[in-house]
């Protein structure tokens, strides 16, 4: 307990180092990952056969395999094939690979929430907007979108949570998060070996910051509450 | 001149014929009631006006203006069907209020839109908007919800919500005025207050299309019947013939089915 006492404010400080990492992944990841899952969304509903199959095809492999696969492939199959590594060595190379990943990943996920939460509002929606002499510009954006970002809160909450966690697979291509912050203090570091607790501490850090996006999210749900 | 002048209209989806050479003429300030059984094509012909289906033959004219016409491609282009459709308005059975807005904000939208076209939007937006939000509050008034503007749909009586959506069609100013079954998604009191409304309008010589299953209505209210069959008219006249005493047999089956109830 003594031993932990003193080694707290070393770990709490490399810690921290590595949860901006973490941070600056879930954020890059969720302004990556947004807008692109409703290309994809688009993709997938195109009336142009090929597109929406191909689309379909991909999203289909994206969800239907491990993240962290992905994050290797993305980060050693260049080099495989070109016989260096295109990321370079150093941390921002992993940290790109990473994002690629995860906005890859995810806007998959968010496409597939995007498209039933497109086709969950009514036609009628969209008839009473061409009667009304609007362009397909104006309801998409006056009319639909409101309603599908309603719909698809509750399930993309679930998405972001999960993701908040997820970020810790970018420890398998070394990327220097929290959990390879933790796990630092295993074999020895800032003079500190064999500490299993950081490890374990890192929980608390994920916890909080789930804590923190549940309320913002639980906001975001309650401002749209004013329409059914 | 007739304000309306449709011609052979066809539409089929797939193998179904629905419409088959439908043919009908509407002077301005008439009401038309299309009546007839379920499947019969009367929301296709709705649809085919306001162009939210293509017929596959005939045409339309609105003022002597032809908007479509299945033979000559030009009168189909996709960037005019926009423009083209304001001459109609058409009122859901099922309303289709936009829930994130208030009525008046229902109301208002698409005028506000459309003001956007306007040359000189930037420099009047103010009068513009001004002058769609007093005319969107005069025409909630005449529908009798001046104390509902506020209210999003979700608050409003399934009455109360088609007034609004009738108050919607109305700002655009359409030349002709459509209702698909205005009353069926609504019980026997609002289904009243509903008709109310329709009733005054057509004392204001509203052009209107009205296809409802309200029979006592279409035959106080219309300048005009039409009975479908089959995607066809098969009797159409003055509402005391066709309703009061229809020559077809077709017809009487089908209005004898509404006596019985
Ligand atoms: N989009 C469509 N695709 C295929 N068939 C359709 C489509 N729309 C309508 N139909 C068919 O066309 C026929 C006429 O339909 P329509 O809705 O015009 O009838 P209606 O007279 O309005 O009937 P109701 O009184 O039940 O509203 C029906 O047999 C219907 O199944
Ligand atoms: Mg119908």
């Amino acid at each position: 307990m003594q031993l932990m006492l003193q080694q707290f404010p070393i770990v709490v400080h490399a810690l921290n180092v590595g949860f901006l990492q973490t941070l600056k992944l879930f954020l890059v990841t969720g302004l990556g990952a947004i807008p692109l899952g409703l290309v994809i969304a688009f993709g997938s509903m195109s009336r142009f056969k090929p597109l929406s199959l191909f689309t379909r095809l991909v999203v289909w492999i994206v969800r239907g395999t491990p993240l962290m696969i992905q994050l290797l492939i993305i980060y050693y199959f260049p080099g495989m094939v070109l016989g260096h590594n295109v990321w370079g060595s150093g941390e921002t190379g992993r940290f790109l690979a990473s994002a690629i990943a995860f906005i890859f990943n995810y806007a998959c996920y968010f496409s597939e929430i995007y498209r039933g939460g497109i086709q969950s509002v009514p036609v009628g929606q969209q008839e009473a907007g061409l009667v009304l002499g609007m362009t397909k510009g104006q309801i998409f954006y006056k009319v639909t979108l409101l309603q599908v970002i309603k719909r698809i809160v509750p399930p993309m909450s679930n998405e972001i949570i999960t993701l908040v966690k997820d970020t810790a697979l970018a420890r398998i291509i070394a990327l220097q998060e929290i959990i390879w912050a933790g796990q630092s203090f295993l074999k020895g570091s800032h003079g500190i070996a064999g500490a299993l607790w950081p490890l374990f501490f890192t929980a608390v850090y994920y916890l909080i910051f789930n804590g923190i996006v549940t309320v913002a999210l639980g906001r975001l749900e309650k401002r749209l509450d004013y329409f059914r | 001149m007739a304000i309306l002048e449709v011609k052979d209209i066809r539409k089929s989806f797939g193998k179904t014929q629905v419409l088959r050479d439908i043919s009908f003429s509407l002077e301005r300030g008439q009401v038309v009631s299309i009546i007839g059984s379920s499947g019969s094509g009367k929301t296709t012909l709705l649809r085919c006006l306001n162009f939210l289906e293509r017929p596959d033959g005939g045409s339309i004219a609105v003022n002597g203006e032809t908007l479509f016409d299945a033979a000559d491609p030009a009168t189909q282009r996709e960037a005019e069907i926009r423009r083209k459709r304001l001459h109609f308005g058409l009122v859901f059975q099922s309303f289709n209020l936009f829930p994130q807005y208030t009525a008046l904000e229902n109301v208002t939208l698409a005028g506000k839109l459309l003001a956007r076209e306007d040359p000189d939007y930037k420099a009047r937006k103010k009068e513009l908007f001004g002058r769609i939000e007093a005319e969107a509050r005069q025409l909630l008034g005449q529908m009798g919800l001046s104390d509902r503007m506020d209210n999003y749909p979700h608050q409003l009586s399934g009455g109360q919500q088609q007034r609004v959506a009738i108050a919607r069609a109305l700002a655009l100013r359409p030349d002709i005025l459509c209702f698909d079954e205005p009353t069926s998604a609504l019980d026997p009191e609002l289904t009243q207050e509903v008709l109310r409304v329709i009733r005054q309008l057509a004392q204001r010589q509203t052009t209107m299309i009205i296809v409802t299953h309200e029979m006592a209505f279409a035959r106080d209210v219309s300048s005009h019947v039409i009975f479908m069959d089959g995607g066809v008219v098969v009797e159409s006249g003055d509402p005391e013939q066709v309703i009061g005493a229809p020559t077809q047999e077709r017809t009487r089956r089908f209005l004898d089915s509404y006596n019985q109830n």
